[in-house]
């Protein structure tokens, strides 16, 4: 470790310039505090975390539209377990929950089905939420329902895509990063392809890193090295893990089900086909398209003031330089979504970085 | 907040917050202890050893789903929990009560099942079950079956274990291997298998307990069950208003455990625990104490995690395997899968 550390030095040395490198997903963020990484590293080297969390980029209009469905009679709401404290306008899932809405917390989409089965005069929705990562499960739900003939199974898709995401970062310009540390468990689904753009239109040194502490560096090493030579690449430092090619049979899957829509990112807003949306055969299964949801009641994208969640999740801003901050905003009485994941910046920097207990 | 959610029960913050908030002013709580220890107007004196005799009283409820998990049930579970409060205090357990609730449709032979395996985790203790109460609630009004227990352990005079007692230079010892009563109900309600499985660890702490105040030199006790070692290293950390300082490579996680919490995207420090124990001893005494610890079965793999020093004040402080540092909370929330 100390050597990888060492030659981190060596490399900011010849860079001889202060070096910004982004952690994509919200994983690494914890990893990095978690582990203790960031206190190894020299001043000259900052990470910033990025927009990778998808419970964090969930609109609050998402989370309104999650519960109105909830609410109705004959409705089973099935949800991973994230989503349940991502605050709405007023409430969240948890407290729509203990007001008598049917909500349940799955490990897994299929298990959604088992419920399906045992509740035919009922709805089952599954709120699918995620990156890359969690779209191929929900796919593989939608497979097995039809396969075993289930037809209360529906969905409510907000998933959504990494790439498209770091393009809207980096073409808006805001953000100035030197290199991406790209996250691990989405790339072991579509693989390094997808992110060439990142080298060809921004010129940005990108790694595809792992989640122990000498992944990390190592991943931190390749980036530097990469910019000390002043390459360009996208590489692989988890090569244990994730193909260039990715898991082909798991995007056909995802392709065979959604389509990529536009869809509105926390904080962020809108970002051209960045989402996934059920494609028009399989409609049936959109919760949307056979319950009516009434949604006069939102106007515009209802963020909570003063929040930078915004801010923070395209980098600009460190969690601890919100207003809201541990003062307002805490993993206990959630103001903005990064407060609520575990994996959002604002609860890691909250519960690592020492402005807790 | 107007409605009690399932965080107001997962031993973390919103459940301190709630009982500092509500229950205190309402009882005029002095300790916020499992155990409460109760003076006697005219102390009787120990048959033996001649000294005064003190009562320690604790109650509890099990509502754990599924009511049988790898490893044990929820009828064990309900004894042991309240052997292991009366013993962290340093009282030996004498009696208990139970009260059930069992709910409309509820099978006979689980019962029967339940209560015999309370019966054996009596026997295994040395505690008699000396009264009870049934209570039936309609179907779908409760979740198959509910317990209390309610114990009375002894303290004999001189034996004072609390986080009070804690000074700077003490040992943190764990007494064994973390998360796995968490992860084997977790694995079961959600239809998971891990191979080897993951079993609970609950078992009484009683006996090992006897073991080390015979010893002496053990200042503090807590078994850490819901909110796991994190946050019971937090509790005792705020309330002796010292610093606890403990190494990531000393504390012992089963494969299992690590495993099971990768896949489910969980903290081992945050799991739960039945039966294990932290021990806060002096630190002459340390390496005796853990040997007596590990000659018992269920101390075996029982290891000293850290040390406690007088500053930062009321912080847990965890040493990384690669030698950088964080600070440890308690459970904020439930602890909830991740999704990517």
């Amino acid at each position: 470790m100390s050597l990888a550390v060492e030659t981190l030095k060596n490399l900011l040395k010849q860079i001889g310039k202060p070096v910004k490198l982004m952690e994509v997903c919200g994983t690494h963020t914890v990893a990095i505090f978690r582990q203790g990484v960031r206190e190894l590293l020299p001043e000259e080297l900052s990470l910033i975390s990025g927009p990778g969390c998808p419970v964090c980029v969930t609109a609050v209009e998402d989370i309104e539209k999650a519960m109105e469905i909830a609410r109705k009679e004959n409705v089973i709401f099935t949800t991973f377990g994230d989503m349940m404290r991502v605050p709405g306008i007023k409430k969240n899932l948890s407290e729509a929950k203990a007001e008598g809405a049917d909500i349940r917390v799955l490990y897994s989409p299929i298990d959604a089905l088992k419920i399906a089965a045992e509740n035919k005069d009922k709805k089952i929705v599954f709120f699918a939420t995620g990156f890359e990562t969690t779209s191929p499960s929900v796919a593989a739900t939608l497979f097995e329902a039809d396969k075993r003939g289930i037809s209360n199974f529906y969905i409510y898709s907000v998933h959504k895509l990494v790439p498209p995401a770091l393009d809207a970062l980096l073409g808006s310009g805001e953000v100035k990063i030197d290199g991406f540390i790209l996250p691990g468990h989405v790339s072991t689904i579509i693989g390094s392809k997808p992110y060439n753009f990142i080298t060809e239109k921004y010129h940005k040194p990108s790694v595809i890193t792992g989640f122990e502490a000498g992944d990390i560096l190592q991943g931190i090493n390749m980036l530097l090295e990469q910019i000390a030579s002043n390459r360009a690449e996208v590489e692989i430092q988890y090569k244990k893990v994730v193909r260039e090619e990715g898991n082909p049979k798991a995007v056909a899957l995802i392709n065979e089900y959604f389509e990529p829509c536009d869809a509105y990112w926390r904080g962020i807003g809108t970002i051209p086909l960045s989402g996934l949306k059920l494609r028009e055969k399989y409609k049936h299964r959109d919760i949307n398209s056979v319950v009516k949801i009434e949604t006069s009641f939102i106007s515009g994208p209802q963020e909570p003031k003063g929040c930078s969640c915004g801010e923070i999740l395209k980098g600009i801003k460190t969690p601890d330089e919100c207003p809201l901050f541990a003062g307002v905003c805490t993993p206990e009485n959630p103001i903005g979504a990064c407060m609520v994941s575990t994996e959002g910046s604002c609860a890691a920097y909250y519960k690592y970085g020492g402005f807790s207990g | 907040m107007d409605k009690i959610l399932l965080a107001h029960g997962s031993g973390g913050t919103a459940m301190h917050k709630l009982i500092r908030e509500y229950f205190v002013p309402e009882f005029d709580m002095k300790s916020l202890g499992d155990s409460a220890i109760v003076d006697l107007p005219d102390s009787p004196i120990h048959p033996f050893t001649h000294l005064p005799l003190k009562l320690a009283f604790t109650t509890d409820s099990y509502v754990v789903s599924p009511v049988f998990f790898p490893g044990g049930n929820i009828g064990e579970l309900a004894v042991y929990g309240t052997v292991n409060d009366l013993s962290m205090v340093g009282a030996k357990p004498l009696c208990m009560s139970t009260g059930l609730i069992l709910e409309e449709g509820f099978l006979m032979k689980d019962l029967k099942k339940i209560l015999a395996s309370m019966a054996d985790a009596a026997k295994r203790s040395g505690v008699k079950i000396i009264a009870g109460d049934t209570k039936v609630v309609n179907r779908g009004k409760g979740d198959g079956i509910f317990i209390n227990t309610s114990g009375i352990g002894i303290l004999e005079d001189g034996v004072n274990i609390s986080p009070s007692n804690i000074k700077s230079g003490d040992k943190i010892i764990v007494s064994g291997t973390i998360g796995n009563h968490g992860v084997a109900v977790m694995a079961e309600r959600n239809g998971l298998s891990f191979n080897p499985p993951v079993l609970s660890d609950t078992a009484p702490l009683n006996q090992m307990v006897e073991e080390i105040i015979g010893y002496g030199g053990v200042h503090a006790m807590r078994d850490p069950t819901r909110g796991g070692l994190a946050t019971t290293l937090k509790e005792m950390a705020l309330e002796s208003g010292l610093c606890f300082s403990i190494r990531e490579a000393s504390i012992p996680v089963p494969d299992g455990v690590r495993g099971a919490s990768e896949l489910l995207g969980i903290d081992p420090l945050y799991i739960a625990n039945e039966g294990i124990l932290i021990a806060v001893v002096r630190k002459d005494a340390a390496e005796s104490l853990l040997a007596i610890l590990r000659k018992n079965r269920l101390g075996k793999d029982a290891n000293i995690i850290g040390e406690v020093s007088e500053a930062p004040e009321g912080k847990v402080l965890l040493k990384t395997r690669i030698g950088g540092t964080r600070v440890i909370d308690m459970l904020s929330g439930e602890q909830l899968p991740r999704i990517c």
